[in-house]
This record gives structure tokens, C-alpha cells and sequence, in this order.
């Protein structure tokens, strides 16, 4: 299989993430679709090291994985902290730290 | 057969990608999203990743989902507004979506990488195996995996400040003093600063 293929899909995939991220309004389905940018540069970079044959790529895949476990857990603390103060689980109304 | 199984699992990586952005229902994108990260193993597979295809469903696909799902199921999947604080936020948002991929598209493309067009590079067997992955990782990586490992370590301990049950319902300023604690000391001593933070 061409490794081009691999490498469209991945910047197809990061680019549904972006889009989602902008769209969506619930922090759970932001944190979802900063997954699917993160899971993405996972695939390229993968895709990457199978092309020049070195294995030090899929070490960096596994990095990136751990970042992602990383942010998930704070995320979803802030998540959890947010929803026990009773505010909105609304990115457009917890805009207090708007300029 | 290795095109068969590409485009099969590229089609299943897509759809849960496009899955978790449609789909109103928090939940259901959480689903969606399980989806996406078992095609993404299946890719990883066909790239000769063996192993982070493992990590792929052990940890992603299994233990961070679950994480997902007891949020999701705690918070509870309420759907979202349907008016648009920013006008025209549908419309302008999948149009930055297709400029990003036109973009990345074009940088691709205009990295006149040669090895793009072929079939990737003839690989050993037990390229990617865990024996591979772990001696890079415990010998020439040795320092990004222990920093990685401290990573982890901050966010249990930046986690378990965040969602720390507060006993009395009223008091609002014990929780800026903690979550403050863990930016404001070194990353050594965090360990030692929030436990020390906590009682005073």
C-alpha cells in the first residue's frame, strides 16, 4: 500500500478533528476531537516511520500517547470540577477570561 | 488484500471520526470514537506497528474510553444549544475544516519526499515488535521516558486536586489555594507540595 494513502487519511483525519473542534459547543466533545487530531499525527507519524524504516517514529507514537492519557485526565478533572459548581457545560458561556 | 483491509479500515476511521463531531449525543461520540481508535489499530497493524497497535487497544480503545464513558455517564449526555453565538459558526467552521485539509494537502505534496509514492521501505521481520520498541525505548530514549513518566505522575496528582470532593458546599475559596499549588511548585516537589498543601 502506497504510504501516500496513509499520509492523506491522517491529514483528512486531523482536519475533521479541527473542524469538530470548532464546531462543537460541550467540552466532553472537544476533548473528543482533540483525540482525533492527536490520533491522527499517530497515524503520520507511524506512516512516517514505516517509510524510512526506522523504528524511532513508533517510540514518538507511543510518546504522543502518553500526552494524550495526560491531557484526557485533566481535562476531565476540569470537567468533573466545572460540573460540580454547577456552571454550564457550555465552552460559550464559561467565557470569563474573554479579553 | 492489503488494500481491502486499508480501505476498510481507513472507511471505519473516518466515519468515527465523522461520528464523533456530527453525533449530538456526548455518548454516542464517545462510541464513535472507540470506533475510530480500533481502525486506527488496524492501520497501525498493516504499517508493521505491532506494538503500538497493543498500546493502541489496551490503553486508548480500553482504559481511556472507560474514562470517557464515567464522565460522559456522570456529567450526563445533555444535548447541546442549537443557536449559533457566532453567526454563521456552522457554515464557517467545516469551510476552515476543507482549507486545513487543502493546506496540510499541499504541504504534503510540495515536500518532494520521494519515498512518498512507494511502498514504504522493505522491513526486518520483528520490525515494530515489543522486543524492538522497548530496547529503543529503555536505551536511546531512556530520558524522554522517564520525563513521560513524571508526566503521567503530575496529571493523577493535578487530576485528583481538580476533582477532590470539597465537604462543605458554601466554600468557594479552598479550591483556588489548592489547584494553584501544583503550577506554583517545582515538578520535583509536587509530590510533597500537595499533600503539604492540602491540611493548611
Amino acid at each position: 500500500m502506497n504510504i501516500e494513502w496513509y499520509v492523506v487519511l491522517s491529514s483528512l483525519l486531523f482536519a475533521v478533528g479541527a473542524m469538530g473542534i470548532l464546531l462543537r459547543r460541550s467540552p466532553i466533545v472537544i476533548l473528543l476531537c482533540l483525540e482525533l487530531m492527536l490520533n491522527a499525527g499517530n497515524l503520520a507519524l507511524v506512516a512516517f516511520s514505516q517509510m524510512v524504516g526506522n523504528q524511532q517514529g513508533q517510540v514518538f507514537a507511543i510518546v504522543v500517547m502518553v500526552v494524550a492519557a495526560c491531557e484526557v485526565v485533566v481535562g476531565l478533572g476540569l470537567i468533573v470540577a466545572i460540573f460540580r459548581r454547577k456552571l454550564p457545560l457550555d465552552v460559550d458561556s464559561l467565557r470569563e477570561l474573554k479579553g | 488484500m492489503e488494500a481491502v483491509l486499508f480501505f476498510a479500515a481507513a472507511l471505519g476511521a473516518l466515519g468515527g471520526a465523522v461520528g464523533v463531531v456530527a453525533l449530538r449525543n456526548p455518548f454516542y461520540g464517545v462510541l464513535a470514537l472507540i470506533v475510530h481508535l480500533f481502525s486506527l489499530a488496524v492501520l497501525f497493524l498493516l504499517l508493521t506497528a505491532a506494538f503500538v497497535a497493543a498500546a493502541q487497544v489496551v490503553v486508548y480503545a480500553g482504559a481511556v474510553m472507560v474514562l470517557y464513558v464515567f464522565v460522559v455517564a456522570y456529567v450526563g449526555g445533555d444535548t447541546e444549544p442549537t443557536f449559533d453565538p457566532i453567526p454563521g459558526q456552522r457554515f464557517l467552521a467545516p469551510l476552515l475544516g476543507a482549507a486545513l485539509f487543502i493546506e496540510l494537502s499541499i504541504a504534503v505534496l510540495g515536500s518532494s519526499l520521494l519515498a512518498l509514492d512507494t511502498d514504504g521501505s522493505n522491513v526486518k521481520v520483528g520490525f515494530g515488535d515489543p522486543a524492538g520498541i522497548g530496547r529503543l525505548l529503555l536505551e536511546r530514549f531512556l530520558l524522554p521516558f522517564e520525563a513521560s513518566s513524571i508526566l503521567l505522575l503530575l496529571a493523577a496528582v493535578g487530576a485528583v486536586v481538580l476533582a477532590a470532593r470539597r465537604d462543605e458546599p458554601g466554600a468557594g475559596t479552598p479550591v483556588p489555594t489548592s489547584t494553584g499549588t501544583p503550577g506554583e511548585s517545582r515538578p520535583g516537589e509536587v509530590g510533597t507540595g500537595v499533600p503539604a498543601g492540602d491540611p493548611s
